[in-house]
């Protein structure tokens, strides 16, 4: 993946995306190979490094249930400045850095002080891209995020999303079963033709 | 913000908390009730007599000396001859010197022979005196002062007629010399409240008409021919001493232990206090290890709490571990929230505490005499605290050590 490209990875369920993401993220490592991100063998640091770098490196937005329930929407947003400290010192006042990507995903001002379950469930997945995008990491990871929604709002959704990703400059890695969004995105993988998840009996 | 997140995460999760917190708390005022308790009792206890530097009796063991002649429990083994009670009574280091003479009884009270020095020397609760809470104290041959168990028990009041059975538990009763109660004495939360005070001389004049134990067949004095007699006792069954300066405490003590003509034993009223709290302080210990058990309980109960929040809050540390944090962070989160659980368990606890002692003070003191003051909380109580939240963590370890294993295995992505 090249800086500030969209990639949507699309793969039937159990087809090994959530795992790729896995491997990506640096939760789990890779039996065989490595896996470098933005140059960096995630094999090579310890347990925590990766938690480190997978906290300075990139923002990710589930399938739902984002939120943390009883925080505040603030609390959610600023959540991955505190394990992060370049992050956080890149989002400079982290107060206004949520005000701003609250304002420009059309999230009224008010809600930052509201609890996060009080929320829809559509103003909670443009919570939780706020989250993934303040103090601007490099890789954005979505994970299915617009199957939560209803079709008409998916647009609207990936529209900010975009909107979002390109004044950032990050690029984003979207995994969905769905192809229909395929033309807005730089590339399009499918997972069986990078990968054959071979399912062990468990 | 850690913190403050916890702190939501606890609010949120309300009911299970606040009956977490109950327990917590329960628990906690119960141990430190049971402690105040036991503090006040042993304080009560070191208190039943103050003021006295010796107690004098025959020779036994010295916990038998104090349970006779304080407690009014046993019975003594034998007694001090007047001679000795004078020789000792003459003895320049003596300030004061109070006989008691024992063995006779009022219904389940004991009757104690004295002299009047008794209500101004014996003192209790750091130098407290006795006062007449109703009447006189002794003025004639045959009065009685009695305590306010006694009075309260029996239903005596001032001029009431009493007649001294001879022994304990007896049905002879030293019919023909009835005693008036002259005074009722306020409650001290000693002994005195369950014994009928006489004369020194009433003692003997009820046993005028005795010999050995049993009255002489056909005879009876009549009260005014006693009146007449000479009654300076042959013995009696203890004494209370006071010295001019506690320095000579120990040489009068050791003078008394050595006395030639008769063997006789002296005691220090605080070591024999000693000696015999550590004797009863057994079931003391046993309360507080009970109750101890209880906070144990209470903060398993938290545990248990913890563990099946696991499985619904996995996402949450999901969403913790997709922001980069690391499971052990996600370990002391849930530590740090039992601790957050048990200290706000251990502050209501103690603060049911003394809404439990402001509400029961007064009523303990009255009923039982012991008195359990309201104050700071003591250093001791304040490590009990303390180590309650600190229980509380090595407790949460257990679940906390699985939120760890899970949270490194379902990484971001819950595996169900």
């Amino acid at each position: 993946m090249a800086e500030a490209e969209t990639v949507l990875l699309l793969g039937e369920s159990g087809a090994g995306k959530s795992t790729l993401l896995s491997l990506i993220c640096g939760t789990i490592l890779p039996d065989a190979g490595s896996v470098v991100v933005t140059g960096t063998d995630l094999s090579t640091l310890s347990s925590a490094g990766r938690d480190r770098f997978r906290g300075e490196h990139f923002g990710v937005i589930f399938q739902q249930f984002n939120l943390l329930p009883f925080g505040t929407v603030a609390d959610n947003i600023i959540l991955p400045l505190r394990f992060a400290p370049q992050r956080r010192s890149r989002a400079g006042n982290t107060k206004a850095a949520a005000t701003d990507l609250c304002q420009a995903l059309r999230l009224p001002a008010a809600l930052l002080n509201a609890k996060a379950s009080t929320l829809s469930v559509g103003q909670q997945q443009r919570v939780a891209v706020a989250r993934a995008l303040i103090g601007q990491p490099p890789i954005v990871i979505a994970d299915e995020p617009t199957s939560s929604l209803d079709a008409g709002s998916q647009a609207a959704f990936l529209d900010l999303l975009f909107d979002q990703i390109a004044r950032n400059g990050s690029s984003l890695l979207m995994v969905s079963h769905d192809p229909r969004f395929g033309d807005r995105f730089d590339r399009v993988v499918r997972i069986d033709d990078i990968a054959t998840a071979d399912r062990h009996a468990a | 913000m850690i913190l403050r997140l916890a702190i939501a995460s606890l609010v949120a999760r309300a009911l299970t908390v606040t009956m977490t917190v109950l327990a917590i708390a329960l628990s906690v005022a119960l141990f430190l009730g049971v402690e105040k308790v036991r503090t006040g009792a042993k304080a009560s206890f070191a208190d039943t007599i103050s003021g006295t530097d010796l107690i004098v009796g025959a020779r036994s063991g010295s916990v038998q000396l104090l349970l006779y002649s304080v407690f009014r429990i046993g019975n003594a083994t034998n007694n001090i001859t007047w001679e000795s009670y004078q020789d000792i009574a003459a003895r320049p280091e003596v300030d004061w010197i109070v006989p008691i003479s024992l063995g006779d009884s009022h219904r389940q009270f004991r009757v104690m022979g004295t002299t009047a020095a008794f209500f101004e020397r014996y003192k209790y609760r750091q130098g407290r005196a006795l006062a007449v809470a109703d009447g006189v104290v002794i003025s004639d041959l045959f009065d009685a002062v009695i305590g306010s168990d006694v009075a309260a028990t029996l239903g005596y009041s001032v001029d009431d007629r009493i007649v001294v059975a001879h022994g304990l538990a007896s049905f002879t009763e030293h019919k023909d010399q009835p005693f008036r109660v002259s005074g009722i004495l306020e409650k001290t939360g000693t002994p005195v409240d369950r014994t009928v005070i006489v004369s020194l001389e009433a003692i003997e004049a009820i046993h005028v008409d005795w010999q050995s134990g049993a009255q002489i067949p056909g005879q009876s004095t009549p009260v005014d021919v006693i009146r007449q007699m000479d009654l300076q006792p042959e013995a009696v069954t203890a004494a209370l001493v006071g010295m001019q300066s506690p320095l000579q405490t120990f040489a009068l003590q050791r003078a008394i232990n050595e006395y030639p003509e008769e063997p006789l034993l002296a005691v220090l009223p605080g070591v024999a206090l000693q000696e015999l709290w550590a004797i009863v302080g057994v079931a003391e210990t046993a309360l507080l290890g009970v109750s101890a058990m209880v906070v144990v309980t209470a903060l398993i109960g938290m545990m248990a709490t913890i563990f099946s929040s696991l499985n619904e809050r996995r996402r949450e540390m999901a969403i913790f571990r997709a922001m980069g944090a690391r499971p052990m962070t996600i370990l002391g989160l849930l530590v740090l929230e039992a601790m957050l659980t048990a200290a706000v368990g251990a502050a209501l606890g103690l603060g049911l505490l003394y809404l439990a002692l402001v509400i029961v003070q007064p009523f303990i003191d009255s009923a039982f005499g012991l008195w359990l003051p309201i104050e700071a909380p003591s250093l001791r109580e304040a490590w009990v605290l303390l180590g309650v939240v600190a229980a509380g963590a090595i407790v949460s370890l257990l679940p906390a050590l699985r939120a760890y294993r899970l949270s490194l295995a379902d990484g971001m992505m819950v595996r169900t």
